[in-house]
């Protein structure tokens, strides 16, 4: 089969990282938050996969394995803070948890 | 396999543009979905099948599955949420452009063809029972530990009604390896 | 007797000190024979020790009485001692009985007012600097006396301190003579460094040792001139006199008129030695002199306060005394400080009678018809005005002002045309002194007298009325007989008149008699006669105009704000700040700046933090990519 280059899939991975960062900073649903973290994650999990590739090696996938193991446990906590966000300040704006300012 | 790549990178990041830009939560996180079914895509493109289905095993199958719990139990209304304005986009769009633009050009200073052939589950796995064995053990504890922790979080003094979305990160990372048993919770957790 | 010479002017000091002392404690009567009294018995020993002087002159025609050292440092020894000679003794006795008699008048004058022993203590204190000035035997004592005669004079012409006018009227005296101080003390500076005495005879001696045009001899002779020039409010720094008449008229009789403003004319007087040997100076004076006379007759002539009329009168008769100095007529500049003191004096006192009397009405064209009503003034003013505008023979003004012009022409260094201007100037003093008398005295009258003065006024106007009359009868010219015992007597101090000119007789003496009388017939014509046709004609456009440029002082109030005070005021606005505060605010600020900034950005927002670290990555990556 014919391959594709690494510059096409580093750029792929970057336009994804890109767009969850965007989203990260700009939406206020605590929720979306989470998913645009995902995204960026399973962006930079593709970057090592296609470095990897690019040596035929499984080294990159294995880097991947790690990184999906992250995300979820990640998602488990964050998702439970989400939770308890949303009992104490009664709505998921992370604009409403600004305690922290000055 | 190049146009197929080109076609799954494509619907991919349609698919996380209308993630990001969604108003409606649910709307969103089905998005999210089809964008990590095109990116399996693209690593089946790349030569890395294993990883192609762990990336629909367990990242659009397992950790949306969470997201869906967790939106089912925080009971989001289903009034209709406010539009983001659009100049909110202006300042992280021109960011993001900046980034964009610095890492692409970064990244195009040199390329390089990929391998040919793909890499299967035989030497994922030989890599993983060989050199990373320690990255193995501490993955294990590291969910664990989130496990542990997601459920104390989620848990109300009274009832626990989060630690079904704890066991289910639980589940949902035990693919992988043994199960970790859920130690018990001293107090009333639910039976 | 000479010995006493110290207390003349220790006397008005000790009066001084009397009476800021006891200031609140002293009942009007009190501070009356204090004020009065110390001047009164300065007077005395004064004509004592002149007596004792001309009686029996001691060797040299001079006297020195040292008192101490004042101090010694860097090779200046000062000391404080007086120095008696013919000039000095027609300077203090003028100085003291002439201020006798103002303070004489001033017990009347002032007696309702509040400031009264105030008054008294800044008049006494005036009357013993002026006396150190004129006796001090060397030049920095000299100025010490000079700086004190400008401070008095300040405080009294702001004396009436609640109305800010008068007090604005007083800055503008003290730095206008300011000016003309600091060319004086420069000029002191330079005496100093070139001969290393300031000791007058001694430095006189020396500049005459000195070649002739030498350029220290001929720049300190600049620089005194400029002090002169200030404190006698000649061209150009002549703008502070008519607004010094804010200030009581008793002060504007002793300071203004008798004594401060001749402060120049004695400077130049006694520093003649430097202004022999500088000739183009000594020309500057007389021209100096002459452009004033005729600048301030004009002036004179369209006033309509009498005070101010009669100050410019004053710059005009002190332009003559330069005029005289200038042509080296050093003993005919004195002679008219002497009758000019006393007719001056007695105008102004007269104009004090009058302004009491009507209420505080300094406009003469308000007054009118008082001649049947204060008799004794319309005389004696009439005597006075008489005085100044040098009626031929039988006034002591007419011999002054006849020698001062036919000097002019006369001396070595006169010339025609400044016996022209002089000539010219005797012309308006005439009009102008005569205006007064008619406007004042005759015609209807205008407003009522509610004050008639008593003996303590009326008499100081008597006295000097008779000087005026007599006191030139001292000098006589020479085709009268030539009877001069003060000419005599001054040559002992001054040095006589090279009179290499004009020849003058007879026929030069009757063009300044017709002059005179010519002046007092116009005056007469303008505004006894024909009174109406004088006023149409004054109120036309073009007449009118001219006369509110002369009444304005020739536009030099209105040139020296524009070109001095305006860009000095907008130069301070522009400095008002410290140079180094902007700077300090300026770090301050960037500070205040900051935190700002700072504050902003810990407002709490997790998304902004993100961003912000977002930025942080794309610079880093920036930096790492395109290096």
């Amino acid at each position: 089969m014919a391959t594709v280059s690494l510059n096409s899939g580093l750029i792929l991975a970057a336009i994804l990282f890109v767009i969850g960062f965007v989203g990260l900073i700009t939406r206020r649903n605590l929720i979306v938050v989470l998913a645009c973290i995902e995204i960026m994650l399973n962006a930079a999990g593709l970057a090592f996969v296609v470095a990897g590739a690019r040596w035929g090696r499984a080294d990159g996938q294995v880097m991947f394995l790690f990184v999906l193991a992250m995300a979820a446990a990640e998602v488990a906590v964050g998702l439970a803070l989400a939770i308890r966000f949303r009992q104490t300040l009664g709505r998921l704006d992370i604009d409403e948890a600004d305690e922290m300012r000055g | 396999m190049t146009t197929l790549f080109y076609i799954a990178g494509a619907v991919a990041i349609i698919a996380t543009i209308m993630v990001v830009t969604r108003s409606q939560l649910v709307h969103a996180l089905l998005y999210l979905v089809i964008s990590l079914f095109a990116v399996a895509v693209v690593f089946f493109t790349l030569g890395a099948p294993f990883v192609a289905a762990l990336e629909v095993i367990v990242y659009a199958g397992a950790i949306m599955m969470v997201f869906v719990f967790a939106v089912m139990l925080l009971d989001v209304r289903a009034q209709k949420p406010p539009r983001i304005p659009g100049s909110a986009w202006a300042g992280p769009l021109a960011l993001i452009v900046v980034l964009l633009a610095e890492v692409v050009y970064g990244i195009t200073l040199q390329n390089h063809a990929l391998a040919a052939g793909s890499v299967g589950p035989q030497q994922v796995s030989a890599a993983l029972f060989g050199p990373y064995v320690l990255g193995v053990e501490l993955a294990s504890m590291l969910l664990l530990a989130a496990l542990i922790g997601a459920r104390h979080i989620a848990a109300e003094p009274m009832d626990a009604p989060a630690g079904e979305a704890g066991a289910g990160a639980a589940s949902a990372a035990a693919g992988l390896d043994e199960a970790p048993d859920a130690p018990p919770a001293p107090e009333g957790v639910q039976g | 007797m000479l010995h006493l010479l110290w207390l003349i002017p220790a006397l008005p000091l000790a009066g001084f000190v009397l009476l800021t002392l006891l200031n609140r404690r002293l009942s009007r009567t009190a501070a009356a024979v204090i004020g009065a009294g110390s001047v009164g018995l300065a007077a005395i020993v004064a004509i004592l020790v002149s007596a004792s002087f001309m009686l029996s002159p001691p060797a040299g025609h001079h006297f020195h009485q040292v008192l101490w050292t004042w101090f010694d440092t860097g090779g200046l020894r000062p000391q404080v001692a007086f120095y008696l000679d013919a000039m000095t003794v027609v300077f203090i006795l003028v100085i003291t009985f002439v201020g006798f008699l103002i303070h004489l008048y001033s017990t009347e004058f002032m007696e309702h007012d509040e400031g009264f022993t105030r008054f008294f203590m800044y008049m006494n204190l005036f009357v013993a600097s002026m006396l150190v000035l004129v006796l001090a035997d060397n030049l920095l004592l000299l100025y010490l006396g000079w700086e004190g005669v400008g401070m008095c004079s300040y405080f009294l012409i702001a004396f009436w301190q609640k109305d800010t006018q008068n007090v604005y009227c007083g800055r503008k005296a003290f730095i206008i003579t300011r000016i003309g101080d600091t060319a004086m003390i420069v000029g002191l500076f330079l005496l100093f460094t070139h001969y290393h005495t300031l000791e007058i005879q001694a430095l006189m001696q020396a500049i005459a040792a000195t070649p002739a045009g030498a350029a220290v001899v001929v720049a300190a002779a600049w620089l005194l001139l400029g002090g002169a020039v200030g404190k006698s409010a000649q061209l150009p720094l002549q703008t502070w006199l008519p607004d010094a008449m804010a200030g009581p008229t008793p002060v504007s009789a002793l300071i203004h008129a008798a004594t401060m403003v001749t402060a120049g004319v004695y400077l130049i007087a006694r520093t003649f030695s430097l202004y022999t040997a500088a000739p183009d100076v000594r020309l500057a004076v007389a021209i100096i002199g002459t452009v004033t006379l005729l600048y301030a007759g004009f002036s004179a002539l369209t006033q309509k306060d009498i005070k101010r009329s009669l100050a410019y009168s004053t710059v005009s008769q002190i332009g003559y005394m330069f005029l005289a100095l200038g042509v080296a007529g050093w003993d005919a500049g004195i002679f008219h400080f002497m009758t000019h003191a006393f007719f001056k004096a007695l105008l102004f006192l007269g104009a004090g009678v009058i302004i009491e009397a009507l209420a505080d009405e300094h406009d003469i064209f308000k007054m009118g018809g008082l001649r049947r009503e204060l008799p004794v003034v319309f005389w004696t003013f009439t005597i006075g005005a008489a005085s100044l505008a040098a009626l031929p023979l039988v006034t002591a003004g007419y011999y002054s002002k006849d020698l001062i012009i036919s000097t002019s022409l006369g001396s070595v260094d006169g010339s025609a045309w400044l016996w022209a201007g002089a000539v010219a100037g005797a012309l308006l003093t005439g009009i102008y002194s005569f205006r007064l008398v008619f406007v004042v005295f005759f015609g209807e009258q205008h407003t009522p007298v509610t004050r008639r003065p008593r003996w303590r006024m009326q008499t100081p106007l008597v006295v000097l009325a008779v000087l005026s009359v007599i006191g030139g009868f001292v000098w006589l010219p020479d085709w009268m007989g030539g009877w001069k015992p003060v000419e005599h007597f001054l040559s002992t101090a001054l040095p006589a008149t090279d009179a290499g000119g004009w020849a003058f007789g007879l026929g030069e003496a009757t063009i300044v008699e017709i002059v005179s009388l010519s002046g007092i017939g116009i005056a007469y014509l303008l505004w006894i006669r024909r009174r109406d046709a004088t006023a149409v004609f004054a109120a036309r456009p073009a007449p009118d105009a001219l006369e509110r440029y002369w009444r304005a002082g020739w536009g030099f109030d209105v040139l020296y704000e524009y070109v001095f005070v305006v860009p000095v005021k907008w130069f301070a606005h522009l400095a008002r700040n410290d140079l180094v505060e902007p700077v300090v605010k300026g770090i301050a600020g960037v500070n205040v700046l900051a935190w700002r900034g700072l504050s902003a950005s810990q407002n709490g927002l997790l998304r902004l933090y993100i961003a912000v670290a977002g930025a942080g990555l794309a610079v880093i990556i920036a930096v790492v990519v395109l290096r």
